[in-house]
């Protein structure tokens, strides 16, 4: 037990402009969670896809069981025991669970033919072994984030890796479903599997892992045993100084009621949401995932049509149609997945940024460029995206520089209320931070604002009043002094705390 | 059986039966057993294109054969030559020349395609008016006639040793064998990877580009065979051979419940989309319409053969969403 199977050393991989890798160090023993630690951009998913074969190193060695070996494709490293969960979905949608699993490598009969009778047995006698309910012969479409996950972790098992990656499993999972995965992955480190474990809650990390490697800039920083390091030394390992200001509100005197949301209803996703909006309010909506929240907000944003319930907006009842009618009426969305509903990647920074207000940038129907430029220039600097021009193409920045133009996008259409929905999922310190701050800034201007998150610390730390959905449902409404995690998380999971308004 | 009635084939059989019901109304002897056979003769050459499109179509990435009906003409045309220059070559030897230089066109398609990495629509609209132009410079514009083939050439397709006319025989054993390779082999199930998921079908290590040189191969090594057939059925290979017959074959996979994005599709539902489409083109001169009328109606039919085949697949998509929700 415990001995070490695997050891980058002195590991580098260059891409043209940047060195993903600088001499990387990094060793993972058998029954070990290992946390892999980094901002965004510190080089883990380039070591992922070292590890899996994806990538060939320019320089430095793999050993694995103390041989050299060297991972030219992805199925030399699949046959050598590592199994990666990628971050980006690396799933069949159309095809089904036993597919899933084992397309690649197929198991076959004695003449040569797919033998499916015995990967939906074995399929099922894997998913039984982690005690997962999941019919085998289900479309993998079908099926909820968590149990893709799951069935990408049964992959890895029919595949008999000893080394499994786990790239920020937890990210869309609740609550329940991330018990249900740490149940799994402690299974597996029973029966001596090494886990590689990147993710960005630190919860995760001092509640699965055993040992952790951090990353900064494609350097090796240190590594440690989790339970001895307090999460200030990590955070000081990942960013290089300490992040005092974690949460930057500003104090704004709450104004006049910008929105009134009553009883406002869509048959089984969300039932009587009433809730009112103040200028200068951030108003933190929290729940788990599937509670409801971003139907809620769609629905007021015009995607979706509520059954029931009305909308005023600075006292009138008014009646919203389509995504256009609220961006008229001066609602800014971000919505939660940037990379398919926020922005649209092959387009340019400048195009993104100035879309919802195309209308407004024409004369006569033809595209007025210096004001376009203008625009661009004065939200883009505000938001402080890095990029070589405005004319850089949205699909060639970071998951954070996207996520500020996202914002910038919204900034652009001077809204009067923004909706953000999980505005700082899967970026890194560094740029939540800052978007914490830009959020803060555009209350202290007036804006009202509604912050979906599933995140307790940034709920707790950004929002003036917290709503709390589940199932559907307010269960509690908390002044920001009032709050508390444990009762955020209680009437998350369903303890009702309303009070008669 | 409840698996059965899910299955987006069968809802598509049950609209087949329901058309032809509504076309006998007008035209009874559409049912007589001789019609039915006939359609089967004629739909034969549609069913084998289509399997070959529906897997290229099945292989993602914009995957799509535009010509196949140009190298439908450029074989026939070779393959007719041949027969007529030297027709002491006997016909088992003209039907595997007629396959191996459908296997030339389509790797062509597939190196362009795999290795080139040229987008699949604009490198088949290339060899599409490529093979098309070899059809003439080959032929200088000219036909090759029913008198100038040999007998054993014309009777190719009509021949009935086996019970059923050799060109339906053919089109079995093209779906019998399309059939297993997709549901039962290794190979033919990574198609349906590289289609739906690339990036994941890379990280499991399929090898991208021979799976997708393989389909256009196919294709073409179909397109070659229904080139001889073409010919020989008809007794006449001409300039303009099987002109516009590349979007049939794109209409069948559609119809049929192919996804047009790749990564899903079944054989039997391209053969059934291929059996719709030759009901309709033999129902509307059966039921007396102006052949003015007949191309655009055709059209209306398949978009709303399309229409109704998608609604009902997503309202039975939804129920079971909804079951499995409560």
């Amino acid at each position: 037990m415990n001995e070490l199977i695997l050891e980058l050393r002195g590991v580098s991989k260059s891409f043209p402009g940047i060195k993903a890798l600088d001499r990387v160090d990094f060793k993972i023993r058998s029954g070990e969670v290992h946390a892999l630690i980094g901002e965004n951009g510190a080089g883990k998913s380039t070591l992922v896809k070292i590890l899996t074969g994806i990538y060939q190193p320019d320089e430095g060695e793999i050993v694995l069981n103390g041989k050299r070996v060297e991972f030219k494709n992805p199925i030399v490293s699949q046959e050598a025991g590592i199994a990666a969960i990628h971050q980006e979905a690396t799933m069949f949608p159309m095809l089904s669970v036993v597919e899933n699993i084992y397309m690649g490598h197929h198991l076959k009969n004695r003449f040569g033919f797919v033998n499916w009778k015995q990967m939906r047995k074995n399929t099922k006698y894997l998913l039984s072994r982690l005690g997962l309910d999941i019919n085998p012969n289900i479309l993998v479409k079908d099926l909820s984030t968590a149990q893709r996950h799951m069935v990408e972790i049964v992959k890895a098992l029919s595949l008999n890796a000893n080394i499994i990656i786990m790239d920020e499993p937890t990210s869309a999972f609740s609550m329940r479903e991330t018990e249900e995965l740490y149940k799994i992955i402690r299974q597996l480190r029973e029966e001596g599997k090494a886990i590689i474990f990147i993710s960005h809650k630190f919860e995760d990390i001092y509640e699965i892992a055993d040992y952790f490697t951090v990353l900064r800039d494609g350097r090796y920083v240190g590594e440690g045993v989790v339970s001895e390091t307090p999460q200030d030394k990590i955070i000081n390992m990942m960013v290089g100084r300490s992040l005092t200001q974690m949460f930057p509100k500003i104090d704004v005197e709450i104004g006049d009621v910008v929105m009134e949301v009553r009883n406002l209803s869509l048959n089984g996703l969300f039932e009587d949401i009433s809730f009112e909006l103040h200028r200068g309010e951030i108003l933190g909506f929290f729940g788990l995932i599937g509670a409801g929240r971003s139907e809620v907000m769609e629905s007021i944003f015009g995607i979706v049509k509520p059954e029931r319930g009305s909308i005023s907006l600075g006292g009138e009842e008014i009646v919203i149609n389509s995504p256009d009618d609220a961006i008229k009426r001066g609602i800014g969305y971000v919505p939660e997945d940037r990379q398919t509903e926020g922005t649209i990647l092959s387009m340019n920074i400048r195009e993104n940024v100035t879309l919802p207000i195309i209308d407004k940038l024409s004369g006569r129907g033809i595209l007025n460029r210096i004001k376009e430029n203008e625009i661009t220039n004065k939200y883009g600097k505000r938001m402080e995206i890095k990029a070589s021009s405005w004319e850089q193409l949205v699909n060639n920045l970071s998951g954070g520089n996207q996520q500020k133009v996202v914002l910038a996008k919204w900034l652009a259409t001077e809204p009067r209320i923004l909706i953000l929905d999980e505005p700082t999922k899967g970026i890194d310190v560094a740029t939540k931070s800052r978007v914490h701050e830009f959020i803060s800034e555009l209350a202290a201007q007036g804006l009202g604002i509604i912050l979906v998150s599933s995140e307790i610390p940034e709920i707790l730390g950004m929002s003036d009043n917290i709503v709390v959905m589940h199932e559907g449902r307010i269960t509690a409404r908390f002044k920001r002094e009032e709050a508390s995690s444990e009762d955020l998380l209680k009437a998350a999971m369903g303890t009702s705390l309303e009070r008669a308004i | 059986m409840k698996a059965l009635l899910k299955r987006r084939e069968f809802s598509l059989f049950i609209f087949i039966l329901f058309t032809v019901f509504v076309i006998s109304l007008r035209a009874p002897r559409f049912l007589e057993w001789s019609n039915l056979y006939d359609i089967l003769n004629d739909t034969a050459i549609l069913i084998m294109v289509a399997i070959g499109q529906f897997m290229v179509i099945t292989s993602g990435n914009g995957g799509i054969d535009l010509s196949v009906a140009s190298g439908i003409a450029l074989t026939g045309m070779i393959v007719g030559m041949l027969n007529q220059y030297h027709p002491e070559i006997p016909i088992g030897v003209i039907i595997l020349i007629a396959m191996f230089v459908g296997l030339i066109l389509g790797s062509f398609n597939g190196i362009l395609v795999a290795y080139a990495g040229i987008p699949p629509i604009i490198t088949t609209l290339g060899t599409m008016s490529i093979y098309r132009g070899f059809v003439f410079v080959l032929s200088k514009g000219e036909w090759v006639s029913a008198d100038e083939m040999s007998n054993s050439f014309r009777h190719l397709p009509h021949g009935t040793p086996f019970g059923v006319t050799n060109i339906i025989l053919f089109a079995i054993i093209v779906v019998v064998l399309a059939y297993i390779f997709t549901t039962r082999t290794k190979t033919g199930r990574e198609i349906y990877g590289i289609g739906g998921n690339r990036t994941a079908a890379q990280y499991v290590g399929i090898n991208i580009r021979k799976i997708s040189f393989m389909v256009y191969a196919i294709s073409g090594v179909i397109v070659g065979l229904a080139g001889l057939l073409w010919v020989s059925r008809y007794a006449s290979a001409q300039n303009d051979t099987a002109m516009g017959f590349e979007l049939q074959t794109v209409a069948a996979c559609v119809i049929g419940g192919v996804a047009i994005m790749g990564g899903s599709g079944t054989v039997p539902g391209v053969v059934l989309g291929a059996i719709f489409l030759g009901i309709i083109n033999n129902a509307l001169p059966v039921v007396n319409l102006s052949p003015f009328y007949q191309m655009a109606i055709q059209g209306f039919v398949i978009i709303f053969a399309i229409v109704a085949n998608t609604v009902v697949g997503r309202k039975t998509q939804a129920s079971l969403a909804r079951k499995a929700k409560v």
